[in-house]
């Protein structure tokens, strides 16, 4: 993680503001005065509840959408006009989007074959699909396969060109938990190459396992930005101990859980019956962050 | 330039596999038309004119068609489809050159409007015994008509695709105007014996002009006197392709959109 600190940034936004005008709802603010900072080579991940302007936002550093203010820098380039350089900047990036039913049938070795074709450092087409883990299926119809296994091929497809950074809007949706450890490590993988990585996901787990730093988002800002075991001062939250004594059961929040735990020791012989030490998950955090807006 | 054509005809080939695939595109491009041709062919027995069969006069209505199913019904379709289905976004996150999808979408419908002349034109000789035409300039003017005909319908295909709100509607919104478009301008019905405001209605648009075009091409000189204007009209059959051909790309550099948003 200290590797990455003092690396130059891959991603640079300040004060992103997007606004949605609609009938029915009169102006809406999606995105209300962002600033954000990704550097080259870390795994980021945007945490946030559903409509908190994830989505949104992501889109905007894609390229997809125009914002009403701000800047935006993405290797470079500002994605909102990028001009006669598009398909160069293009060529740098990869983008896995939320779900998508293209091309079902295709197989999946022509697709990511033919995809290879659209970037000038194309990875091999057969070696990335071994990376996903697609290599049983590759003469398949896409329509075959399975939820996770189509959300794969869309890394495939998200990685084909070898790009600098490497955008993922909720990977995991609909994974079970196999193929979710299976997914982190070849997002780790890629990290190890040196990619850079912005992840949205609203899985607390899957932040806490991939990102170098999180940053949570609520309500179109972002609310605290942090390594995912200091984020919302979860480092020095307190810890609760839980034990049985005198058939009750007792509980102690404290900064000194040792201390505490060898002083309660001392009034059993032996194990103190079911002692537990908890200390806050990354999922109490945050929904501590995002209930106290 | 020469990576965004390369990149166009390899988006042509995976058209072509990815239309081959879907059984329904297959059966509604290829059988569908033949299979009108072998009813009309079979239900209507009479002479349009002296030596000119209403197969003769139906089979160059049907090749007209040919070119608007396979270009402006087939685009105006699949393009909602493919914006709904992600195609289109996950296309505009790559490198790739819009021109070359644009390329790749020619080469599908080229490809399927070919096989669908062929297949016309093969049951049309084998079940009707139609006449081919036998002079050079005849097959040339089929070929120039063929070649601005389903260039002008594609490109009219991209640009209505704009207006479907989404690929399920999609059929709903473009079959019933090619149909319409069918009746109105001598496909189904001989053109001449038309009410008049159905003809001028018409002929504001392509098909008539196309239709009109493969008459020439697949009927006796002589019937020229028979149609409503007593000429094959063929310049200005042209001029009219040409600025529906203009008007479409115009319209398309305008509201062509990646995303549905």
């Amino acid at each position: 993680m200290s590797a990455v600190t003092d690396s130059p940034l891959a991603i640079e936004v300040r004060g992103l503001v997007k606004r949605y005008s609609s009938k029915a709802a009169g102006e809406k603010i999606a995105v209300a005065g962002i600033d954000l900072d990704v550097r080259l080579g870390e795994i980021f991940a945007l945490l946030g509840p559903n409509g908190a302007g994830k989505t949104t936002t992501v889109e905007i550093l894609e390229g997809y959408r125009n914002r009403d203010g701000g800047s935006v820098k993405v290797l470079g380039s500002d994605p909102g006009n990028l001009g006669a350089g598009a398909a160069n900047w293009r060529d740098r990036i990869g983008i896995v989007l939320q779900s998508t039913k293209d091309a079902e049938d295709l197989s999946v070795a022509e697709v990511v074959h033919h995809f290879a074709n659209y970037y000038t450092n194309a990875k091999d087409a057969d070696q990335v699909i071994e990376a996903v883990g697609l290599t049983e299926k590759a003469s398949e119809r896409i329509e075959t396969l399975s939820g996770g296994q189509r959300r794969r091929l869309d890394v495939a497809l998200g990685i084909i060109g070898n790009p600098e950074i490497l955008f993922l809007d909720e990977p995991t949706t609909g994974f079970d938990p196999e193929a979710r450890r299976a997914f982190w490590e070849l997002i780790r993988n890629l990290r190890a190459q040196g990619t850079t990585i912005l992840l949205t996901t609203h899985y607390l787990d899957e932040a806490e396992a991939l990102a170098d730093r999180v940053g949570v988002i609520v309500d179109g800002k972002i609310i605290e930005v942090s390594t995912p075991s200091n984020l919302g001062g979860r480092n020095n939250a307190k810890a609760r101990i839980s034990w049985l004594e005198n058939g009750v059961r007792a509980e102690l929040l404290t900064d000194n859980p040792t201390k505490e735990i060898s002083v309660i020791a001392q009034r059993f012989t032996g194990e103190i019956p079911e002692l537990a030490v908890h200390r806050p998950t990354l999922e109490d955090i945050y929904l501590e962050m995002i209930g106290g807006k | 330039m020469s990576k965004i054509i390369r990149v166009g005809f390899l988006r042509g080939g995976l058209e072509i596999k990815q239309f081959m695939r879907q059984r329904e595109s297959v059966v509604f491009t290829l059988l569908f038309p033949v299979l009108l041709l072998f009813i009309f062919g079979s239900v209507f027995k009479g002479e349009v004119a002296p030596g000119v069969t209403f197969s003769q006069y139906f089979l160059a209505g049907m090749i007209a068609s040919g070119l608007v199913n396979t270009g402006f019904q087939q685009l105006a379709i699949m393009i909602p489809i493919e914006r709904d289905f992600g195609t289109l976004k996950r296309l505009r996150g790559t490198p790739i050159s819009p021109i070359s999808y644009f390329i790749g979408k020619m080469i599908m419908v080229f490809t399927s409007m070919i096989v669908q002349i062929a297949a016309l034109l093969l049951f049309g000789v084998l079940l009707f015994g139609l006449n081919l035409p036998t002079t050079v300039d005849k097959w040339l003017k089929f070929t120039w008509l063929v070649l601005l005909g389903s260039i002008c319908s594609a490109i009219l295909g991209i640009a209505f695709s704009a207006v479907p709100k989404n690929g399920r509607g999609a059929s709903a919104v473009v079959s019933p105007i090619v149909i319409i478009l069918q009746f109105f301008s001598g496909v189904f019905f001989v053109f001449s014996t038309l009410p008049k405001w159905m003809q001028d209605f018409a002929a504001l648009f392509p098909l008539k002009w196309l239709t009109q075009g493969m008459r020439s091409v697949f009927l006796p000189d002589g019937f020229a006197s028979q149609e409503v204007a007593h000429s094959w009209e063929t310049p200005r059959t042209a001029a009219i392709l040409i600025i529906w051909l203009v008007a479409g790309i115009l319209i398309s550099l305008r509201t062509f959109k990646w995303s549905e948003k």
